[in-house]
């Protein structure tokens, strides 16, 4: 029976290493502009922690195999360096990588989050709501109007809480389902929302940030290929929090504007 | 003057009355049978939760029988609606995190055994013993209700964030009194689990026999030490954080909830709260709660193994000072489940390095283990089969850390199956793996029968292989971005994920259905089985040296004296074993094996 | 069984050891069942399990503190104002208590030169530390009142929600101790009562002193 364990131990390892290595589910291509270091960083981990997963199954079913049902002729032995060598082998092996492994993910981390945002910026704001994310463009003002929450009213489409009377930053913004962003070029996504946590993942783009509400933070990215992905909510937030989804078109920058002033039209 | 040695050497029998024995019992030994028995249902409460969360996972429109009569407004029909796919999982999560992993492996072995091994007759305070489990179950049966009332259960997740989980019924179904019965049921549970470490810590400090220094404690008393210590602080943080939340909802505070939330339409009428003060509150006990899952696991497997492969392991004290480092460092590392939370981004890479660092008593620990087994004399019996199934458990577990540790990874695989399938790997198998291991162990024990070995080792292949089933593919999913907590899968992008989905739900119903051989097992033994000895595996700890099961005091007003620490195996005993028990006055002689210090 | 009883029951720290074959410092639990702590030199269980139950109060009202640095970092609606100043006049009401029940101590072990006896003593001061309680909590409530009455309710503004929580937490404990204090009376009337027991109840007590200097410190330096 040991000898059965240790062989389906090695078997089962083997059979999880496979998708891996065949590539067969993998997070959509990468379209954005510090994407390539995540996904680098992704693939670096991979082979560490592939390594020390089939290395650690194999050396347990090698001991299973090789020690189970020994009786009292076979001498109890011990292992060579005790245990003072496998705290120096975990210190070694595992401390450096880890250590390698988090200065590295430190520097793409700070690219993501800490690098300055490039002027001429693209501004979008998003709202999540239960259960649907809109969007808002300043307009030709470069301002966004300021929220009302109580004239929040999605079946007269004031999503946002505009006052267009009064405010006159708010007359010029663009209310949209979807949102569309040049290629190529920086843009600032102002987040907020509106009545409980949700997040905004695109996973061709590399992100995924939580929303807090009563705190509107914003962060920034480029993407660098045209296409149409899917922005999805993984925050739970609710019984529609499934369905809670919207869709990025990127697109060239003559597109984009034809496209911002085809929704102008509509508000 | 009253004679007073008189009244105090009186002595009061054992119970004689049902209530007494069996019900309200203050003995540790029927307080560890009851957390035990609470678990067994938990569990199986839990596991048929997800048996038809897989099931609408799959078929998202499948009628599942026997559900429309359980809950007309939760599945019309038989078929999930969205909502309560939500509820079932809160409630499954709940019940398996706090019912299942914190009660088994810590509140009934721990009190079934930790008196035994150190020799005492009982814990110091049985009455608060007794109340320690009545609290729990009182908790167990308050969120068991909350199934019954209004519109059914919380559905905002074991991890219960702010604002949904703070506004109240506005939110939507269950976020009413659901919400609230589950977070009074988790308040009452921490202070009935406060209440076992009142026991706990005093039994293990004060309570030792005569020679058991605290390094000669067993490694599973070590395990519920520091687990206990683990809970006073964890559990004391998460009670006033449930009476906040609780105050949030009732009172109209504003704790948790910032101004200016429109929900359903309505501006909520609080003001200034931190979604985020929920969160911090929450994972400070959150993760050290995930090692109180785990480190007794951790110490019932070194303890069964070490007896199995009949040798002590490399080194007692390193692994004592592993588990030690984990308690310490499981306070440093709870900003990981925070990273992309918006708390600020230089906080995550503060979280991320801990977490990072934590691998390294992980791997300490695994690779002790592993090195013990080198020319050791390992048997196989269902015991050492889950002690080392656990071993390849954790190294999954462990190594999918690696990706979830560092901030950047974590914004590709936060909140998808990925997560799941690492949380799974090292709780709902291998901490159940140690809870099997430790049955499979201390039932003779326990209830003076052998479990069928048979039966246990079939329970135990079609499990190892059934669970690899299930949560292996999770990994996968969680890379391709499959995002959690959905009730159906209508993003473009995981249409083609969907047979994945049905294959774990295949190997989870098989899995599932293959515990009621354990069950069986359990049942059928406990009235049964072949009568145990008072030590049928040959072990070295206080617990084997008297009878199975044990009689009312522990030792039939034996004291024991404790003459060597619990590993003494690979020895030449005066009797002719290759094992010397703990109590056993007779020289230590090794048989040319080292000393392992 | 040959074992002499009577070290906790005169109980003096740390336990003379008075040792037979397996025998030590002996306990007694509130059922009466006898049980024996054989382990040379442990303190007794309870003044271990005290520490636990300190610890653990420690930490929630850790937990409470963080919450309340965070809440008032989280936005601008935190009001300020005046503590009531019957607090500190509750405040000297409750460290009386803690020298009244000192005073109980003292007395107590004096009165255990007697051999083989329980400690018995004068069971005013401890009717003293009752009221003196009382009057704490009855003035805690007469706090709570007079805030009332200015229109600082529970859920009027955060500041007022955390002195309730903090103030109203600490009482309820407050309570637990009374009932200890309680507790120790019935003993000392049925000539029952051990040190480690007082001893558990006087730890409790100081540590609700003390906890109360604190929480009083951080209300007066946030509200």
């Amino acid at each position: 029976m040991a000898k059965l364990l240790a062989v389906t131990i090695v078997i089962i390892a083997a059979l999880s290493a496979v998708p891996i290595l065949r590539h067969t589910w993998e997070p959509p291509p990468d379209i954005s502009r510090e994407g390539p270091a995540i996904d680098h960083q992704i693939d670096e981990t991979m082979k560490e922690a592939g390594i020390c997963f089939l290395a650690g199954q194999v050396v347990l079913a090698l001991m299973i195999w090789a020690y189970a049902g020994r009786g009292r002729e076979h001498k109890i032995g011990k292992l060579p360096g005790g245990a003072l060598g496998m705290v120096i082998l975990a210190f070694l092996i595992v401390g450096t990588e880890v250590i390698i492994l988090g200065a590295v993910s430190s520097k793409v981390w700070a690219q993501v989050y800490f690098a300055p945002l490039k002027p001429g910026a693209v501004a979008v704001q998003v709202q999540a709501q239960q259960f649907a994310f809109y969007f808002r463009y300043p307009g030709p003002d470069g301002v966004f109007g300021p929220i009302h929450p109580d004239l929040i009213n999605d079946a007269t489409e004031n999503f946002f809480g505009l006052d267009t009377d009064r405010d006159p930053a708010s007359r010029d913004d663009i209310v949209t389902a979807e949102m569309a962003i040049p290629v190529n070029r920086e843009i600032q996504l102002m987040m907020h929302a509106r009545d409980l946590s949700h997040s905004f993942y695109v996973p061709a783009l590399r992100i995924q940030q939580d929303f807090v509400p009563g705190l509107d933070l914003s962060i920034h990215f480029t993407a660098n290929k045209i296409g149409r992905y899917e922005i999805v909510c993984t925050q739970l937030c609710g019984l529609g929090h499934y369905n809670m989804k919207a869709y990025l078109d990127v697109m060239s920058e003559s597109d984009y504007n034809d496209w911002l002033k085809k929704e102008a039209a509509l508000q | 003057m009253h004679d007073l040695r008189a009244h105090a050497t009186q002595h009061h029998g054992p119970p004689q009355s049902f209530i007494r024995k069996y019900i309200f019992s203050t003995d540790h030994k029927v307080i560890g049978k009851q957390y035990y028995g609470l678990g067994l249902v938990a569990v199986f409460v839990g596991m048929g939760l997800s048996w038809i969360m897989r099931l609408h996972l799959g078929w998202t429109d499948l009628r599942i029988p026997g559900l429309a009569w359980l809950s007309p407004n939760g599945a019309p029909g038989g078929v999930l609606t969205p909502e309560y796919y939500l509820q079932l999982m809160t409630m499954h999560a709940t019940f398996m995190v706090f019912f299942v992993l914190t009660v088994a492996p810590f509140a009934a072995f721990g009190n079934f055994f930790l008196p035994i091994q150190v020799g005492a007759e009982d814990m110091p305070f049985p009455h608060i013993n007794m109340m320690s489990f009545w609290v729990t179950f009182v908790a167990f049966c308050i969120l068991v209700s909350s199934f019954f009332f209004s519109d059914g259960p919380a559905l905002s997740g074991w991890t219960a964030y702010a604002p949904l989980s703070a506004v109240g019924a506005v939110a939507g179904p269950g976020q009413g009194v659901g919400q609230v019965l589950w977070a009074l049921s988790i308040a009452v549970f921490c202070v009935g689990q406060l209440l076992g470490s009142l026991n706990f810590i005093p039994t293990t400090l004060d309570m030792r026999a005569k020679g058991l220094s605290l390094s000669r404690m067993p490694l599973t008393v070590w395990a519920w030490f520091i687990t206990s210590c683990m809970g006073l602080t964890a559990f004391a943080v998460l009670m006033p954080a449930c009476i906040l939340l609780i105050m949030d909802h009732v009172v109209g505070t504003s704790f948790f909830i910032p101004s200016n939330l429109v929900v359903s339409g309505q501006i909520q009428p609080h003001s200034g709260g931190s979604t985020l003060l929920w969160q911090h509150l929450f994972w400070f006990f959150g993760h050290p709660e995930v090692y109180i899952a785990i480190v007794p696991a951790m110490g019932i497997v070194s303890h069964v193994l070490v007896t199995f492969m009949r040798r002590p392991l490399l080194s007692y004290k390193v692994v004592i000072g592993s588990m030690l480092s984990l308690a310490f460092l499981s306070y440093m590392v709870y900003g990981h489940h925070m990273f992309v939370s918006g708390m600020n981004p230089i906080s995550s890479l503060v979280f991320s390095f801990p977490t990072l660092i934590i691998t390294i008593p992980s791997t300490i620990l695994v690779l002790i283990w592993l090195g013990s087994l080198y020319r050791s004399r390992l048997r196989i019996t269902t015991a050492s089969l889950f002690a080392l199934g656990f071993i390849s458990m954790f190294i999954t577990g462990g190594v999918s850390g690696f990706f979830l540790a560092q901030p950047p990874i974590d914004i590709m695989v936060h909140a998808t199956y990925f997560v799941v399938g690492h949380f799974h790997f090292v709780m709902a198998v291998a901490a159940i793996f140690g809870i099997f291991s430790g049955t499979y162990f201390w039932f003779p024990k326990m209830f003076g029968r052998m479990m069928s070995e048979r039966l246990g080792k079939l329970h135990f292949w079609l499990t190892f292989v059934g669970v690899y089933c299930i949560f292996m593919p999770f990994h996968y999913l969680g890379l391709a971005g499959n995002v959690r907590r959905y009730q159906a899968f209508v993003d473009d992008y995981t249409m083609n994920l969907i047979p994945i989905h049905r294959f774990a739900t295949v190997a989870a119903l098989f899995t599932g259905a293959v515990q009621l051989i354990f069950l069986y097992n359990l049942v059928h033994s406990r009235f049964w089985g072949e009568k145990a000895p008072d030590n049928p595996w040959e072990s070295t700890s206080l617990e084997w040296s008297t009878t199975s099961p044990p009689p009312y005091d522990n030792f039939g007003g034996r004291h024991p004296i404790v003459y060597h620490d619990p590993y003494q195996y690979g020895v030449q005993s005066a009797t002719g074993s290759d094992y010397i028990m703990q109590d056993s006055p007779e020289e230590e002689q090794p048989e040319a094996a080292e000393t392992n210090r | 069984m040959g074992v002499i009883v009577e070290d906790r029951l005169t109980a003096s720290y740390p336990p003379t050891a008075r040792l037979t074959g397996g025998g030590g410092p002996t306990g007694l639990t509130p059922n009466g069942r006898r049980f024996l702590s054989l382990h040379e030199n442990a303190p007794p269980p309870q003044s271990t399990a005290i520490w636990v139950g300190i610890a653990t109060i420690v930490m929630m009202f850790a937990a409470l503190t963080s919450a309340m640095v965070v809440r008032q970092g989280a936005s601008t609606d935190w009001h300020h104002f005046d503590l009531p100043t019957i607090l500190y006049f509750n405040t000297l009401i409750l460290l009386g208590s803690s020298i009244t029940l000192e005073m109980f101590v003292r007395a107590f072990k004096r009165h255990k030169s007697v051999p083989m006896g329980y400690g018995t003593a004068p069971a005013l001061w401890l009717y003293i530390t009752l009221a003196l309680g009382l009057l704490f909590v009855i003035g805690q409530y007469v706090a709570w009142h007079q805030l009332n009455s200015e229109g600082l309710y529970l859920a009027s503004n955060p500041s007022h929600s955390f002195f309730y929580v903090l103030t109203g937490a600490h009482v309820l404990h407050v309570l637990g101790g009374l009932g200890g204090i309680i507790y120790i009376i019935g003993k000392v009337h049925k000539v029952t009562l051990q040190s480690s027991t007082l001893g558990v109840a006087t730890k409790y007590w100081h540590f609700m002193d003390l906890l109360w200097l604190y929480l009083l410190g951080l209300l007066w330096m946030k509200l």
